[in-house]
């Protein structure tokens, strides 16, 4: 219980620091979650509130439960004791783009439409907001891994979701597409203000785009910090290498003091 | 290292002497064909579409001059010439204009009703817990019974008329496009259906924009096999006790000793099926644009 007061404190002192969040209630409220698979709790208690606009990354070795309270978040799975609130409107990236491949692309993006071809004007300025309206009539199919994401990307920002879920969602991308897709999100988040929660195993994607780094470990969240640097971030900022090196070695990685994404392996 | 890379003036014609030398060394010359020298003709097109009538035509070509040089006898096997004659003779005694609407007819609506039902079962079992507990396992029990072996009881219990050879054609419909039904819709990618429950589609959206659409190819597929099916079930339905329709002619000109009338109902079934895979080719062609097409050469 301890710990739960904790994080309220954290969450609290998250809320003042944003004058426009500070009169909101907050968007997630998270309490002793707690979600069992068989004998073990991949999820043993967490506590978390978010607040709008609010960014976290959720940092973890493989099987410590980041994509399960993901999904939990974002209703796909229940957690088995706790009190979990969250958005109604709230919408998920995933790894894979999970584009309907018989729906022409800017169906796609309105999804969830009553009447689709009304919000056909909607759609299109979503894709133009991440610049792919040039493929709105187009095949799923056509599209390069980079274009498919980023018409994910349009389709969660088009219900202008208090919440955002994003599950790894450039993992899959190339090096130079995952940079550009890096501004396109921080941009995107910075007009439209959701609360974010972003599931990686990139370290250094985590400290770019978040303003919290919550590291999860045997079900709980073991660090939580707060990424003091000012936007934009560059990964030769001492405080940036400061902080990394701080996450990898909470990771179980011996961090080499050289700048360079590193990729978490699951910790044995 | 890079200006090692970069090849200007007389290097370059010791890159081509390496190209030139690929033939016979561990290099594989991957450079396109040079198309300067060709007219811009399609030849690799019309070179399939040539060999694709060629080896009927000259199937017909051997015959015909098998028979016109008396190797074979013209009274076991007709020359094609002699069943075009067929063809005309039946043309100018109204037979064929008569015969083949019903004989269409019949697949059609044994088409229509098996195929339609077989359908209904296939979304029902595909998409409900409790469509596929009733009717499934029923169904796939059924379906290994070869539809043949269904002719004596459909004659039992609709008469020798029309509607056993309806009943016949479409049970032979009805399992193909239920099988395929079934599995697509069952099949549907689980990624997406939870993608669209992420997007707080309702269980009738997902299955109306997500499921059934990915699911059409399947069932796309099952419409093309029962296609055949039916056309075989409408023989073999023909051969019973028909007076009316190709097989009635077919039956007809084998008790009158023609036997070029026979063959020449036969090409007709072969045509009936050529043209329904060129329907079903623009069907698919049209319903499913999304569909990547793989061809090799």
């Amino acid at each position: 219980m301890s710990v739960s007061g904790k994080k309220v404190t954290i969450a609290a002192a998250t809320a003042t620091e944003s004058d426009a969040a500070a009169e909101n209630s907050p968007s997630v409220i998270v309490r002793g979650l707690r979600r069992v698979f068989g004998d073990r709790a991949v999820l043993d208690g967490i506590d978390l509130t978010l607040y709008t606009g609010d960014f976290i990354a959720l940092l973890g070795p493989s099987g410590t439960g980041k994509t399960t309270l993901l999904r939990i978040l974002g209703g796909l799975d229940t957690a088995d004791e706790g009190k979990v609130v969250v958005p109604r409107a709230r919408s998920i990236v995933f790894q894979e783009p999970r584009l309907v491949p018989a729906m022409k692309v800017w169906r796609n993006v309105v999804l969830g439409a009553p009447n689709m071809r009304a919000v056909k004007a909607q759609a299109i300025a979503s894709l133009a907001e991440v610049g792919i309206e040039k493929h709105a009539n187009a095949w799923p199919r056509t599209l390069s891994g980079g274009e498919a994401q980023r018409v994910a990307l349009a389709r969660a920002l088009a219900t202008e979701p208090g919440l955002l879920l994003l599950d790894e969602p450039f993992a899959a991308l190339d090096a130079l597409t995952r940079i550009r897709m890096h501004d396109l999100l921080a941009a995107l988040c910075e007009r439209h203000r959701p609360a974010v929660v972003l599931v990686t195993h990139d370290v250094d994607e985590a400290i770019l785009l978040a303003d919290r780094v919550l590291v999860l470990a045997d079900g709980n969240i073991r660090l939580d910090l707060p990424v003091d640097i000012g936007k934009p971030r560059l990964q030769s900022d001492p405080r940036f290498l400061k902080l990394r090196e701080r996450l990898l070695e909470q990771l179980g990685v011996v961090a080499a003091a050289g700048a360079g994404p590193v990729e978490v392996q699951p910790a044995n | 290292m890079s200006t090692d890379d970069i090849s200007i003036g007389p290097p370059a014609l010791g890159v081509l002497d390496v190209v030139a030398e690929a033939k016979n060394a561990a290099l594989e010359d991957l450079s396109p064909a040079d198309t300067s020298k060709g007219t811009g003709f399609p030849w690799r097109l019309w070179s399939g579409r040539a060999l694709r009538v060629a080896v009927p035509v000259a199937v017909i070509v051997v015959w015909q001059v098998a028979v016109s040089s008396g190797w074979v006898n013209e009274n076991s096997l007709p020359s094609p010439e002699t069943i075009l004659k067929a063809y005309r003779e039946l043309w100018q005694s109204g037979q064929l204009q008569a015969a083949l609407p019903v004989s269409l007819a019949r697949a059609g609506t044994g088409l229509l009703l098996g195929g339609g039902l077989g359908l209904i079962l296939g979304v029902f079992a595909g998409l409900w817990r409790i469509g596929e507990e009733m009717f499934d396992a029923t169904l796939q029990m059924l379906r290994t019974i070869p539809f043949i072996a269904l002719v004596p009881l459909f004659v039992t219990w609709f008469g020798i008329g029309e509607p056993s050879k309806i009943a016949l054609i479409g049970s032979a419909a009805l399992f193909p496009i239920y099988l395929n039904t079934y599995h697509s819709v069952r099949g549907a990618d689980l990624k997406l259906v939870e993608a669209g429950r992420a997007f707080g589609l309702s269980n009738r959206q997902i299955a109306l924009r997500i499921v059934l659409p990915t699911a059409l190819p399947g069932a796309l597929t099952g419409l093309r096999y029962a296609c055949s099916m039916s056309l075989l079930a409408l023989v073999l339905a023909e051969q019973v006790n028909a007076t009316s329709g190709i097989g009635y002619l077919i039956e007809n000109a084998q008790n009158n000793q023609r036997p070029d009338i026979v063959i020449a109902g036969i090409w007709i079934y072969a045509m009936l099926g050529i043209v329904v895979d060129f329907l079903m080719r623009f069907l698919e062609r049209v319903t499913v644009p999304w569909r990547p097409r793989v061809g090799l050469g």
